[in-house]
C-alpha cells in the first residue's frame, strides 16, 4: 500500500452545516418560496382592521425554500437520540421506539381519528383504550386505571388528587405526604399542588426507606407514602411488604412513582405488594417516543376503592356489546385533560406490548436489569460505587475518586459527548454527592455497552493523566462549554438583530 | 481553607452569626458557598419580617442548586444587604464579610447558646467531608 492509502481521512470541524446562522440572519429583502398570482380581487384595505394589524411581527424572515429546507435539515443533524446511539439518562428510560409503533399510530382508522367523533363511530378507538387497560392493569396487578394524565408528573398529581378523595371521603384528607429523599423532585412538587405538607423520609446505609424511621413518622395525619420501586439508586425496595402494611394500619396510602417500572415489567407487580395508586410512564416503560418527541403519557392505576374517583368519561360496557364513555361519576375528581389522553400513544404503547408479548415483556425486563449490572460491574474499579446493594435496571456511581483531580461527575458527562455518546445523569439522585446515574436499558446492543464502558474508562485514565482534558470538555462539538454562570447572571432570553 | 472567624457562632444547616448588643448579622458559611457552586440569586425576607430559629427564611440560588437559607436566631428582619441583587458573586467571594444576607434584632440572644462556636464548626464539616 502506498503512503496515501494509510493516511486516515483528515477531520472537518468547521463546516458551514455545523454553523447555521438564524432564519432571521439569512433574510434579505425580496427573497421567498412562492410566487403568488397577481390580484384578481380588488385589494382589502388593511386600515379597516384597526389595531388588529400587528406591526411588530412585520419584520419576518425572508428567504427561498431550499434556505428554508436546508437550514431544518441541518439543525436536525445536530440531534442526538436514541436511534443515533446509547442514550444513558438515569431514571428516564429512553429505550428504543420501534418502528412498528409508529406504523400501527399511522393507520388511517386509528391516525385519523377525531375525538369528537360520536362513540358509536369510535369503537375501535375505545376497544384499543380498553384493551390496553386491560393489559396494564394485568402487568401491575391494579384493580382500575385512567389513562388520561399526558405524563408522569401529570400522573402523580392525578394520583394524590384520587388519594385525597378516597381520604377526605372517610371523613379526613389528612395533613402530609411522606417522601424519600431519594424521591424525584416531581414528587414533593405534586404533594404541595395537591394541598399537602412535605415530609422528608431518611434513606438507611442500603440507600433503601428506613423502616425503622417510618415507623417513627408515619403519623395519623399522613395521607400517602410517596415511594418509587425500585428506588432512584436503582434499589428494590425488599422491605416493600412491611412498608405498606405499616402505611395502611395507620390508615394511609401507599403511592408507587412508576417512573422504575421497566425493571419489574413481567416480574412482579406493585397490586401485588400493596401499592394503592400509582402511574405508569408509557413514554418509558412502554416504549412511546420521549421528550420532545412525545406527547407523554402517564396512566394512573387504582385499587377498587379508589375507582369511583377516577377522571371522566371512563370507557364502560355499552347497548349490545358496544363500548360507551360514562360520565355520570358523582365521585369522580373531573377531568384532568382534554378528551381522553394522548391517545396517539396509547396505540404505540399496546403495539408495543402485544409486539413482546408475555415472554417478550418479561425478557426485555431481564434485559434491562442485565445490562446496568453489565456497566455497573465494568466500571466499579474505576468510579466509587457508594451504595454496594444490588442493582436493577440503572447503576448509581459518584464522582469520588475523580474529585480529587477537580474533576466532578459533571465534567465526565460532557467528556462523554467527545465519545459520542449522550451523558448519563448528572448529580442525581441527590442523596449521592456528584452522582453518575446510568440507565443502558435493554435496547443497548451489548457492543454499544462495550464501546460505552470503554469511554468511561478511558475518561477515567484522562482524569489521572490530564484532568484540564476532561474539565474543559467538550472539545469536538459545535460549540464549547457554556458559561454557565453567566447564563444563570445574566440570562438573554431574547434574539435581537443587530444594532437594536 | 478560609478560616471561621472565632466571634461567630455556626448552625448545623452552614449559616452563621455575628452577634452584638442584641443585634446579629446572618450569612452562610464558606463550606457552604463552596458546596453550592456559584452563587446566582438571593431570595431575602423585607425588612421588618419575623424570622424564626431553625425555620427558612430565604432561598441561595447556584448554578447546581437552590438551598433554603435557616435562621440562626429568631428575631426581626432590621437591614437586608442591598448589594446581593446585583452581585451575588459577594457570598462566594467574601461569605463571612461582604456576603452577608440579613441583620436581624435578636428576639432571644440565649438562642446564641445553642449554636456552635467555630472550632465546633470546623470539626462537624469535617466529619461531613469523610461521609
Amino acid at each position: 500500500m502506498s503512503e496515501n492509502e494509510t493516511t486516515p481521512t483528515p477531520r472537518a470541524s468547521r463546516h458551514p452545516t455545523q454553523n447555521e446562522p438564524l432564519l432571521f440572519e439569512r433574510s434579505a429583502p425580496g427573497k421567498r418560496g412562492v410566487q403568488l398570482p397577481p390580484l384578481d380581487v380588488p385589494a382589502a384595505d388593511l386600515s379597516q382592521l384597526g389595531g388588529a394589524v400587528r406591526a411588530e411581527i412585520a419584520d419576518f424572515p425572508e428567504l427561498s425554500e431550499l434556505e428554508i429546507v436546508r437550514h431544518y435539515t441541518r439543525l436536525s443533524t445536530w440531534n442526538y437520540g436514541v436511534d443515533t446511539g446509547i442514550y444513558p439518562l438515569g431514571s428516564c428510560t429512553m429505550k428504543y421506539n420501534a418502528r412498528i409503533n409508529e406504523r400501527v399510530a399511522a393507520m388511517e382508522g386509528l391516525g385519523d381519528g377525531h375525538p369528537l367523533q360520536p362513540a358509536e363511530l369510535s369503537q375501535g378507538a375505545l376497544r384499543l383504550m380498553r384493551l390496553l387497560s386491560e393489559y396494564l392493569l394485568e402487568i401491575t396487578g391494579m384493580e382500575a386505571i385512567t389513562l388520561q394524565p399526558a405524563a408522569g408528573a401529570h400522573g402523580e398529581m392525578t394520583g394524590i388528587l384520587l388519594a385525597r378523595a378516597l381520604l377526605a371521603s372517610r371523613g379526613n384528607a389528612r395533613r402530609a405526604i411522606l417522601i424519600p429523599d431519594s424521591a424525584h423532585g416531581t414528587n414533593p412538587a405534586t404533594a404541595a399542588i395537591a394541598g399537602y405538607e412535605v415530609r422528608n423520609l431518611r434513606s438507611n446505609a442500603e440507600g433503601t426507606v428506613d423502616v425503622a424511621d417510618l415507623d417513627r413518622v408515619m403519623t395519623e395525619d399522613v395521607a400517602a407514602l410517596m415511594l418509587t420501586n425500585p428506588n432512584t439508586l436503582g434499589v428494590f425496595e425488599e422491605d416493600i411488604h412491611k412498608i405498606a402494611e405499616l402505611v395502611h394500619a395507620r390508615g394511609g396510602l401507599l403511592y408507587m412513582d412508576g417512573a422504575n417500572m421497566n425493571a419489574l415489567v413481567g416480574r412482579a407487580r406493585p397490586g401485588d405488594f400493596g401499592v394503592d395508586v400509582m402511574h405508569l410512564n408509557l413514554h418509558k416503560t412502554f416504549s412511546t417516543p420521549h421528550g420532545g418527541g412525545g406527547p407523554g403519557s402517564g396512566p394512573v392505576a387504582v385499587k377498587k376503592e379508589l375507582e369511583p374517583f377516577l377522571p371522566v368519561p371512563v370507557i364502560v360496557p355499552g347497548v349490545g356489546g358496544a363500548l360507551a364513555l360514562d360520565y355520570d361519576r358523582p365521585q369522580s375528581i373531573g377531568r384532568v385533560k382534554a378528551f381522553y389522553g394522548n391517545f396517539g400513544m396509547f396505540v404505540r404503547a399496546l403495539a408495543y406490548i402485544m409486539a413482546n408479548g408475555c415472554d417478550g415483556l418479561k425478557q426485555t425486563t431481564e434485559d434491562a436489569v442485565l445490562n446496568a449490572n453489565y456497566v455497573r460491574h465494568h466500571l466499579r474499579d474505576v468510579y466509587d460505587l457508594p451504595y454496594p446493594t444490588p442493582s436493577m435496571h440503572e447503576c448509581v456511581f459518584s464522582d469520588k475518586r475523580q474529585t480529587a483531580q477537580g474533576v466532578r461527575t459533571g465534567d465526565i458527562a460532557k467528556r462523554l459527548i467527545d465519545y459520542g455518546f449522550h451523558p448519563y445523569t448528572v448529580s442525581f439522585p441527590l442523596i449521592v454527592h456528584g452522582a453518575m446515574m446510568i440507565e443502558p436499558t435493554e435496547s443497548a446492543p451489548r457492543e454499544e455497552l462495550d464501546e460505552f464502558i470503554a469511554a468511561m474508562r478511558a475518561i477515567a485514565r484522562e482524569v489521572e493523566t490530564d484532568p484540564e482534558l476532561v474539565r474543559s470538555a467538550p472539545h469536538s462539538t459545535r460549540v464549547g462549554r457554556m458559561d454557565e454562570v453567566r447564563a444563570a447572571r445574566q440570562p438573554i432570553l431574547r434574539w435581537k438583530p443587530a444594532g437594536r | 481553607m478560609a478560616s471561621y472567624p472565632s466571634q461567630y457562632r455556626y448552625t448545623k444547616e452552614h449559616e452563621w452569626i455575628s452577634a452584638e448588643d442584641g443585634r446579629g448579622t446572618v450569612g452562610i458559611t464558606d463550606y457552604a458557598q463552596q458546596q453550592l457552586g456559584d452563587v446566582v440569586y438571593v431570595e431575602m425576607p423585607k425588612t421588618g419580617a419575623e424570622l424564626k430559629s431553625a425555620q427558612a427564611f430565604g432561598t441561595v440560588e447556584s448554578v447546581k442548586a437552590v438551598s433554603e437559607i435557616f435562621s440562626p436566631v429568631s428575631g426581626k428582619v432590621e437591614e437586608v444587604n442591598p448589594d446581593l441583587t446585583a452581585a451575588p458573586e459577594l457570598i462566594n467571594q467574601d461569605p463571612h464579610g461582604r456576603g452577608w444576607l440579613v441583620k436581624v434584632q435578636l428576639a432571644n440572644p440565649a438562642e446564641l447558646d445553642s449554636l456552635m462556636s467555630a472550632a465546633e464548626y470546623e470539626q462537624f464539616i469535617a466529619a461531613q467531608r469523610l461521609d
